[in-house]
């Protein structure tokens, strides 16, 4: 990157099953406030703002012209970004290197509670000539990954469910946490079959919150007051996404993301050079799929790596230790945001009894669910 | 024109009757909308037979419909206030086409109306009626300007909901 950019402002809501109470918009001009007292800045100060947003979750056509009010962008620059919290990341960082800005804010928010048939609006992502006419509920892909993920790595369903219990364990010390609990990987194995090997326990439950984030040039921090957290590297990359020609093993867009993402940061050895990584874990399997694909462990160890408490709170290098989105909630592509706080409140050392110690570089690795091959990496790390 | 264009034209009864193959998806594409405070004080406010807004006592704005914050000053605002049920048309619309595109033969007036005691521009969309019923009648009752006052559904019908106003009519 051209010039230095940071993280210099967060805002966020607590993580709920159901937010009746609030509107999309009163949960975001929460969350931009508490990120602007943050930066210490008034939406005077942006000079653009990128929001995430898909149709068919928000349940408004064009729904970027909803953007701006509650973010204080009335008549500014907004784009909308149909993708992952971490491509947002990438759109803002890019904003700010064409030299036009010097202060973005990136917004993302989920209210999943309002998707009332939402395996229906997952169906929508399947190929409607080859795919849908099967008439399948839209989880069966996962399955499909899962089985083949295991089938080459040599890792177990028992490894996965210890994922769970991990994660929501973690969640126990993350006050804002929708999905807290001392689950034990054997109750992960009993629980119902979903698309076996997948069962009830291995996925995460969709949750509503909202984030926002100021993201600066080194050029403004002076006029800031928020504790800058450095964007060292960041990339995503899109696999192919046809469930019959797809590689079902590795998470290619992973390991690609990350190698690019490394190369910008200066990562040589990602398991050395990283203090904590809040990783993708929509389904648990998919967090020991991308652990292995951002060489965290070598391939087929994730599991075996896992048991051995390395990616643990207290571990070598803990992974999740916010509770990743079983212990958080989904909160589908405001996911990695939630990440991506995670890494900010670590790297400025905020981040209370779940704090890792000495932590100064971390990432966070998005995906953006079923039934995508598409996903991001990004390094961050603190002066 | 297209009758001289080559080769045959698809029609309906081809796709109808299996000649050309489709494929065909019919999603469940329902959604809820938490209304959150603002809009479900307002629709609380609509069951009563009150039109309610919100002030912001930096710029001195009252904002109907009401949010909880200010867009311009980007902070909290600070009281609920409730409006007249009259106000003036900004602008209007005679519209003759119903939901599937087919004509109709007396036409809807769509309009947006500035509620007396709301900051000017400030105002809420609804449907004229009892002012004629083509563009010439429409227009001889109607202009920008007008005042015009809501006709509300019987309070036992009212279900907190935008429609529990049926329509405005001009006050002269």
């Amino acid at each position: 990157m051209t010039e230095k950019v940071a993280v210099v402002g967060a805002g966020f809501t607590s993580l709920r099953a159901m937010s009746p109470d609030m509107s999309f918009r009163e949960m975001v001009f929460d969350a931009a406030v508490r990120a602007y007292e943050d930066a210490g800045i008034t939406p005077r100060d942006i000079d653009s703002v990128v929001a995430l947003g898909e149709d068919f979750r928000e349940g408004t056509c064009i729904s970027d012209e909803y953007v701006p009010d509650q973010l204080g962008a009335v008549q500014k620059p907004v784009q909308t970004v149909s993708g992952d919290g971490l491509q947002g990341l990438g759109v803002a960082a890019m904003l700010l290197n064409t030299g036009a800005c010097e202060i973005v804010v990136l917004e993302g928010h989920s209210k999943a509670s309002n998707i009332r048939h939402p395996a229906h609006v997952e169906a929508m992502a399947l190929d409607p000539g080859f795919v849908r006419p099967h008439g399948w509920h839209p989880v069966f892909v996962a399955g499909l990954e899962m089985r083949r993920f295991l089938h080459e790595s040599g890792n177990t369903a028992a490894q996965a469910a210890r994922v769970v219990a991990k994660n929501r364990r973690n969640a126990l010390r993350n006050p804002i946490a929708a999905y807290p609990a001392k689950v034990s990987f054997e109750q992960v194995l009993e629980s119902r079959p979903l698309a076996e090997p997948l069962r009830e326990l291995d996925c995460a439950a969709p949750a509503d919150g909202a984030f926002v984030f100021v993201i600066a040039r080194e050029s403004a921090f002076k006029r800031l007051r928020g504790q800058p957290v450095f964007l060292d590297g960041i990339s995503w990359i899109s696999d192919t996404c046809n469930l019959f020609t797809r590689g079902w093993g590795e998470a290619s867009y992973t390991r690609q993301a990350a190698e690019r993402a490394y190369a910008m940061a200066g990562v040589s050895s990602p398991s050395r050079d990283l203090n904590f990584a809040e990783v993708d874990d929509s389904f648990a399997y998919k967090e020991l799929q991308h652990i292995e694909a951002l060489g965290l462990a070598p391939k087929g160890q994730g599991g075996t790596m896992l048991e051995q408490g390395a990616f643990d709170a207290g571990g070598k290098l803990p992974v999740n230790v916010s509770g990743g989105s079983l212990g958080c909630g989904h909160l589908h592509d405001a996911s990695s945001l939630r990440g991506l706080l995670e890494a900010v409140l670590q790297l400025r050392g905020h981040a209370g009894e779940r704090q890792v110690a000495n932590a100064r570089r971390g990432l966070v690795c998005s995906w953006r669910s079923i039934p995508t091959a598409t996903g991001a990496v990004a390094v961050l790390s603190r002066r | 024109m297209i009758s001289e264009l080559r080769g045959t034209s698809l029609r309906e009864e081809d796709i109808g009757s299996g000649n050309v193959l489709t494929t065909e998806w019919r999603p469940k594409l329902d959604f809820a909308f938490d209304p959150g405070v603002a809009i479900g004080q307002f629709l609380q406010g609509l069951k009563e037979g009150k039109l309610l807004g919100r002030r912001c006592h930096q710029c001195g704005r009252t904002m109907i419909p009401p949010r909880m914050f200010c867009e311009l000053c980007f902070r909290r605002n600070d009281e609920w206030v409730e409006l007249k049920d009259t106000g003036r048309v900004n602008t209007f619309s005679v519209s003759y086409v119903n939901w599937d595109a087919s004509r109709r033969e007396k036409p809807q007036v769509p309009a947006v109306i500035e509620i007396d005691g709301a900051s000017p521009g400030m105002g809420i969309l609804h449907l004229l009626s009892e002012v004629g019923e083509s563009v010439k009648e429409v227009m001889a009752r109607v202009k920008v300007g007008t005042a015009v006052q809501a006709v509300w559904k019987p309070a036992a019908q009212r279900e907190g909901s935008i429609t529990d106003i049926l329509y405005f009519r001009p006050l002269s």
